[in-house]
């Protein structure tokens, strides 16, 4: 199946998608920052802060700690960068097909969004700083926080399509193509509704955002992870920090609101296609701004306990709950 | 040190400041961790030195007044009213019964926006930056105030020995209590943010605790001291200018229902509550202001004169928004003050952030260590080195040092 006509095309697409990709990140850090700062009645920055950031970050020198390790702190950022951007060649855009859609699924997606994280632990650990060290500790304990309500929300929407028969439950295209609310009774309703309570909290965490931002946590460790990071790295962080916001609001989309807008305007070709990727990026915009933005203003900041026991005791409840009633939906399926 | 699994566990010491984000002051930290619980805390403030006490020494009290204003950035007439008072004592001014209660007003105006502050600086150690903004949004409106009866936002400029340069004229009235009835309507939304919001409430509750008994050892003051239980306030314990005057109770947190556990909460408590005592404060003062002069001696050639013949020594002493602020001036019969020593309130407080620090987890460091308000620009102002190396003074060191300089000054 792999032609090298084939070959070229997915690897232009990927690269143009790339490109586009940090370009819509780097804008959704601007939204986020600029209407946090209306929340909090100020004016903020313009919304392309982070792309004027970026520029003068690139021009500055990588600043390496006497006592870090060079490879592994130059290779944190980049790696981080790549696994996102990975992501993201798997996501349904629009009415776009996952470019990498056929050579892996959900799962695997699961693991990708664990690398930057990964990669961002090892570039601190690799850092030789008190800060950072402490940062990567937490890092990891939130990781494995956040894992299991994020899984059992996962775990939930595959099993929901694979007991309706529908072939390939796993992969992220066939679950946008068939909106998981249109696949179950009420019960299955309260299920999905809990399941994306439980996404929406995950969100957040998956990008280090206050209230779970405690391993980058400015007043504590005076930047965590990225306490000795400058220059070019810190450019890559922050893109595969746009990146990643991108990403997680793009699954969130394929999972619960898959929808496009070109059949409502009656667009085809290219219209349509240019129409729904907007859409995409406007339901992305409205779902960062409801589970980032407005969690991230409205609360302080959380202890590293407190974020174990939100993700495992309430989270992690919660997302079996989701779980459970999406199964009991399908057993109770006829009595409605 | 082993645990359970018998593995070794090293602690290792994570150095905070003098340079680092939660710390808008130089002072540094070093703590000995364990994971993330603190093990041991130690603290080495007197990382500035800007010579104001020497620089005093060299000029005569009513130019030493204007020095006082610039000990501190937030505490605009704290120092400068301890230290007027110490020379009024010595020199024996009657200061005018109306200036007593425009020093009054105006300490307590200093008082909510130096408590306001605070809160924005709490909020923002929390890691709440919508409160920090709101918190400092609306201390603005003090300073304006301020600026409306002193004519400066920060350096008031505006005590003077033996009274006050300026006025509280009937026409400012209206803008005063329009403030004050607007703070009225802001401290219950103030309230209820800080007090009933559960990520400040599990954050604040059961943390950094000192208690009673520690409270009392180690002297603390101000709001840190009734935090924990302690009834101290020299408002009320050594009533001075108009406060002999006024009805004032030290406010414990217990005011605000609920027992008193001496933890950062109870801070955030305390000093909310003090918004709303100084608010009241201000309007009686506005209210019962008798008519008459607000200065001793419009003169300075006069008033220099008659300090210039003073002999004796005094201490004033001002409960200022973070306690007790205490100013010590001996007088020889010369222009400028034989001897000129300051307390500062933070200087009190400092010592209570060993206990009260030790077994916290590393997160809650920054609001623990913001809780006892610490003003290092007030505290620090002398350092002490010697060649290349730095010596830490033990108390024997500081004793005999004491003793030279007692009898260098007596000459024997």
């Amino acid at each position: 199946m792999l032609t090298p006509e084939n070959m070229v095309l997915t690897v232009g697409a990927a690269f143009v998608l790339s490109v586009i990709g940090i370009l819509i990140g780097l804008l959704l850090l601007g939204i986020d920052r600029r209407i946090s700062a209306r929340m909090q009645a100020r004016i903020g920055p313009p919304l392309l802060q982070p792309v004027i950031d970026l520029r003068k970050l690139l021009s500055k020198e990588n600043i390496v700690p006497e006592n870090a390790i060079p490879g592994i702190f130059n290779a944190a950022p980049i790696v981080a960068l790549a696994s996102s951007l990975v992501i993201l060649l798997y996501l349904p855009i629009g009415s776009m097909v996952p470019i990498l859609g056929g050579y892996g699924d959900l799962i695997l997606v699961m693991y990708l969004l664990a690398v930057p994280a990964l990669a961002m632990v090892a570039g601190g650990f690799a850092s030789g700083s008190p800060y950072a060290t402490v940062g990567a500790q937490r890092e990891m304990v939130s990781m494995i926080a956040y894992e299991l309500p994020l899984a059992s929300a996962v775990i939930a929407i595959a099993w929901l399509l694979y007991s309706k028969g529908i072939a390939n439950p796993f992969s992220l295209a066939v679950i946008a193509e068939n909106p998981v609310w249109t696949l179950v009774g009420p019960l299955g309703m309260l299920g999905l509704l809990l399941l994306l309570l439980t996404l929406a909290w995950v969100t957040p965490a998956e990008l280090s955002k206050i209230p779970f931002d405690s391993p980058e946590a400015e007043t504590e460790l005076a930047g965590g992870l990225l306490v000795e990071y400058s220059g070019k790295n810190l450019g890559l962080f922050t893109v595969a920090q746009g990146v990643k916001t991108l990403v997680m609001g793009g699954l969130a989309i394929a999972i619960f609101f898959p929808w496009n807008i070109s059949p409502v305007l009656g667009l085809t070709s290219y219209a349509a296609f240019t129409a729904d990727f907007i859409f995409f990026f406007l339901k992305v915009i409205v779902l960062m701004i409801l589970s980032v933005t407005i969690i991230r203003t409205g609360i302080a900041r959380f202890r590293i306990n407190h974020v174990v026991t939100l993700f495992w005791v309430y989270l992690g409840l919660i997302g079996l709950a989701g779980l459970s009633l999406i199964i009991l939906d399908s057993v109770f399926a006829g009595w409605f | 040190m082993t645990d359970d699994t018998g593995m070794k566990k090293a602690p290792y010491v994570v150095p905070i400041g003098p340079v680092h984000p939660a710390l808008k002051e130089p002072v540094q930290f070093l703590f000995e961790m364990e994971g993330e619980v603190v093990k041991k805390a130690d603290f080495a403030p007197g990382q500035t030195h800007r010579g104001i006490e020497w620089m005093g020494m060299r000029r005569n009290p009513v130019q030493i007044v204007h020095l006082t204003d610039r000990i501190c950035g937030i505490c605009g007439v704290t120092h400068s009213l301890s230290f007027a008072r110490a020379v009024e004592q010595i020199v024996d001014i009657e200061v005018p019964a109306r200036a007593d209660y425009i020093r009054v007003i105006i300490a307590e105006f200093e008082r909510i926006q130096s408590h306001l502050l605070w809160a924005g600086v709490a909020a923002h150690e929390l890691g709440f930056d919508t409160l920090f903004y709101l918190a400092w949004r609306v201390r603005e409106e003090s300073l304006d105030v301020i600026e409306h009866i002193t004519g400066n936002r920060i350096n008031y400029g505006l005590v003077q020995i033996g009274g006050v340069r300026r006025d509280i004229t009937p026409e400012q009235h209206p803008t005063i209590h329009a403030c004050l009835d607007n703070y009225r309507g802001l401290l219950g939304k103030m309230l209820r943010l800080f007090l009933h919001d559960t990520t400040i409430s599990i954050r604040c509750k059961e943390t950094g605790i000192l208690s009673f008994e520690e409270a009392l050892h180690l002297c603390t003051v101000g709001p840190t001291a009734r935090a924990s239980g302690v009834v101290k306030d020299v408002r009320v314990d050594y009533p001075y200018s108009a406060y002999g005057d006024l009805e004032i109770s030290p406010i414990l947190p217990s005011a605000y229902g609920g027992e008193i556990n001496g933890d950062v909460y109870d801070r955030i408590v305390v000093r909310l509550l003090e918004i709303e005592q100084s608010i009241g404060i201000i309007e009686t003062c506005l209210k019962e202001m008798p008519a008459g002069e607000i200065l001793w001696e419009k003169k300075l050639p006069k008033l220099l004169s008659a300090c210039k013949k003073a002999h004796g020594e005094a201490v004033g002493r001002h409960e200022a928004p973070r306690g007790e602020c205490l100013h010590y001036v001996a007088m020889d019969g010369h222009e400028a003050p034989a001897m000129w020593k300051i307390k500062a309130s933070s200087y009190s407080n400092l010592h209570s952030w060993i206990p009260i620090l030790e077994g916290e987890q590393l997160a809650d460091i920054p609001v623990v260590v913001a809780s006892i308000d610490p003003c290092l620009s007030c505290t620090d102002r002398v350092a002490v080195i010697r060649g290349d190396t730095r010596s830490l003074m033990t108390k024997e060191d500081l004793h005999r040092l004491s003793v030279e300089k007692t009898r260098r000054i007596q000459g024997c």
